[in-house]
């Protein structure tokens, strides 16, 4: 038995990565990035506010918390709407008792089915990113292009009427991306992409139609990984966030300043029995001297303001 | 090994009781070492027949940004946690890392930290591999590293964990020394090979940073608890015969802000306990090899059956 010999050949065995999308970095090389107001760790809170059609679509695959009995499963669809009724109002009034400004990547079916939400959302002082169509919206590279292009231009037009301007950024569900994904994303206009978790600072990608900054949301530090995959408890996801703060606070004094992302799921954290050890969470974090808490369109913008 | 039998034939049986002592430098009862690996993932590899690189049609955006993390960020966070503590590294390398990254290479070389080949990447698996092929492999990473660090590996952990049943026998050959492929042992022992000396260097796999993560779902703080008492079991029980603990790492796990915190408590507290041998995989297998090795035969030996 042996091997294709071709799988002995690395033709991208070379210096810095093994494709084109963005340049090898070390963070602890760059020039220290200062956030506004003499803060050092910017509080990246980023809210997945998501719609699962009770006929889920397997094509290119079926997203993360989708249905899971056979047709029609009750349980699921309606246990994923309570997080965008109920949920989602739990964390805007937590939001708003401590004084935190979040990015929401929303579905474009939020803004078609229940305009209300984004009101509320946008009242509340919050940054609304794209994050595609509904939950069978799902991307991968075997997704054509054609169809990859619709969906981003669906979702980015649906909120640009919703909100009045277009929306600046993008995740993709389970950020899940193609081979055109970057691309397509520069060409529909967005300023910045959250699927990539390579990386503590934003830094730019570049395709063939023009570049687009990667904004990483540590994939980690979600309630959906260390709650629903991981079974720990938002005590403890209150301590690794602590944790992470404090190291990043230390760090950042020698480093510049520093990005804490957390993603958060209104049908996991959203409970009522999680609520109060999240909330304590918040308290503790606004009250820390070095927080930021920041959309992540505040974050791009001030650091592409900077020197580099 | 012994090809097709049920039994391997990769070591004699010794129970552990009653074994001559193995005696570490300075009456120190526990070898420590620390196995950060140092790894490049292609975005793109070719299939393998036996095994799938990324669950997802490629580019599978999570996985390899996870693990991108590490030379961009990771690494630099957790080699400075470990020399800040004295601990130097025992690197499992992908070996194209040092094409690929050589800043990474270059800083664990001016560590002091000793490498061994874990392949040419973590996407390249043994499985299939002709002997002439498996021998490619091996001659590239005794190459790459010599002309990369100056050092001469003399250690393997096969690439993602992929063997062959002629691996142990060609990296004896090849003059290598140890192998971290081999599960049975809290303490090193001779492996059967048809060449050379070659011993089993206890990997601790159970206590692996992804073990921890992944397996065990373990939060940062019960996994730092975890290889403490790990830690403490086995200084303890090495009084009586010298005992192996590695700490095996992924800095795109240790290396995150929720997690490099606690880890450090951990080599804070092995540093103080006194009873460490803190060292290197390839000084252990020198040490064990001048004054362990025959004693162990001689062991063995009393258990050996008429028919084995």
């Amino acid at each position: 038995m042996s091997l294709d010999p071709a799988y002995l050949d690395y033709p991208k065995r070379r210096a810095g990565m093994d494709h084109d999308l963005y340049t090898a970095s070390n963070l602890f090389t760059r020039p220290p990035v200062a956030w506004p107001d003499g803060k050092s760790v910017a509080v990246a809170i980023l809210v997945n506010l998501e719609w699962f059609p009770i006929l889920p679509s397997d094509t290119p695959f079926r997203a993360p918390g989708h249905m899971q009995t056979p047709y029609p499963d009750y349980r699921h669809y309606t246990a994923r709407e309570y997080g965008t009724r109920v949920g989602s109002y739990r964390l805007l009034d937590a939001f708003a008792k401590a004084g935190v400004k979040a990015t929401v990547a929303a579905n474009a079916a939020i803004a078609e089915r229940y305009p209300s939400i984004i009101a509320d959302l946008l009242a509340g002082g919050h940054e609304i990113i794209a994050h595609s169509t509904d939950m069978n919206g799902t991307i991968a590279t075997d997704l054509p292009e054609d169809e990859e292009r619709a969906l981003i231009l669906k979702a980015r037009d649906t909120f640009t009427q919703a909100i009045g301007t277009a929306p600046r950024g993008w995740q993709s569900i389970a950020r899940s991306q193609s081979w055109n994904t970057p691309r397509l994303l520069v060409e529909a206009g967005f300023d910045y992409m959250c699927d990539w978790v390579n990386d503590d600072l934003p830094y730019v990608a570049t395709t063939s139609a023009g570049t687009i900054v990667s904004l990483s949301f540590n994939h980690e530090l979600s309630d959906r990984q260390l709650i629903a995959v991981q079974q720990q408890s938002m005590d403890s996801v209150a301590q690794q966030v602590e944790d992470a703060f404090d190291w990043l606070k230390d760090e950042a004094i020698r480093f510049g300043g520093r990005i804490l992302p957390l993603t958060l799921t209104p049908y996991i954290t959203g409970l009522p029995y999680r609520m109060d050890a999240f909330e304590a969470l918040l308290d503790g974090l606004a009250a820390r001297p070095e927080a930021w808490f920041a959309t992540a369109g505040e974050i791009v913008d001030s650091w592409q303001g900077q020197a580099r | 090994m012994r090809d097709g039998k049920t039994d391997p034939g990769l070591y004699d049986f010794r129970p552990y009781r009653d074994r001559a002592k193995i005696e570490w430098p300075e009456g120190k009862t526990v070898a420590v070492w620390v196995s950060p690996n140092l790894e490049f993932y292609e975005i793109d590899p070719p299939a393998n027949p036996q095994r799938k690189s990324w669950p997802k049609p490629h580019p599978d955006v999570v996985g390899y940004g996870h693990r991108d993390y590490a030379n961009r960020v990771g690494h630099w966070r957790l080699a400075e946690v470990m020399e800040r503590h004295g601990f130097k590294g025992s690197v499992s390398l992908s070996v194209a890392l040092c094409q690929h990254h050589p800043d990474v290479v270059a800083n664990a070389n001016d560590l002091g930290w000793e490498f061994f080949s874990h392949g040419i990447y973590n996407t390249r698996y043994s499985y299939g591999m002709d002997e002439a092929q498996e021998r490619a492999i091996i001659e590239d990473s005794i190459r790459t590293v010599r002309e990369a660090t100056g050092q001469t590996i003399r250690g393997w952990l096969a690439p993602a964990l992929t063997h062959t049943p002629r691996t142990l026998d060609l990296i004896a050959e090849y003059g290598m020394t140890y192998t971290c492929d081999l599960y049975h042992d809290d303490q090193p022992g001779p492996v059967h090979v048809a060449s050379g000396r070659l011993i089993s260097m206890p990997y601790s796999i159970e206590v692996n940073d992804h073990y921890g993560f992944f397996v065990y779902n373990m939060s940062p703080r019960e996994y730092a608890e975890t290889l403490i008492r790990q830690y403490e079991r086995l200084a303890a029980e090495g009084a009586e015969s010298g005992t192996v603990m590695c700490i095996p790492l992924h800095s795109y796990l240790i290396g995150q802000p929720h997690r490099i915190g606690p880890f450090e408590e951990v080599l804070r507290h092995i540093a103080a306990d006194g009873r460490a041998w803190i060292t290197r995989s390839g000084d252990i297998a020198d040490h064990f090899l001048a004054h362990g090795y025959d004693d162990a035969v001689a062991d063995a030996a009393r258990y050996a059956k008429a028919d084995a």
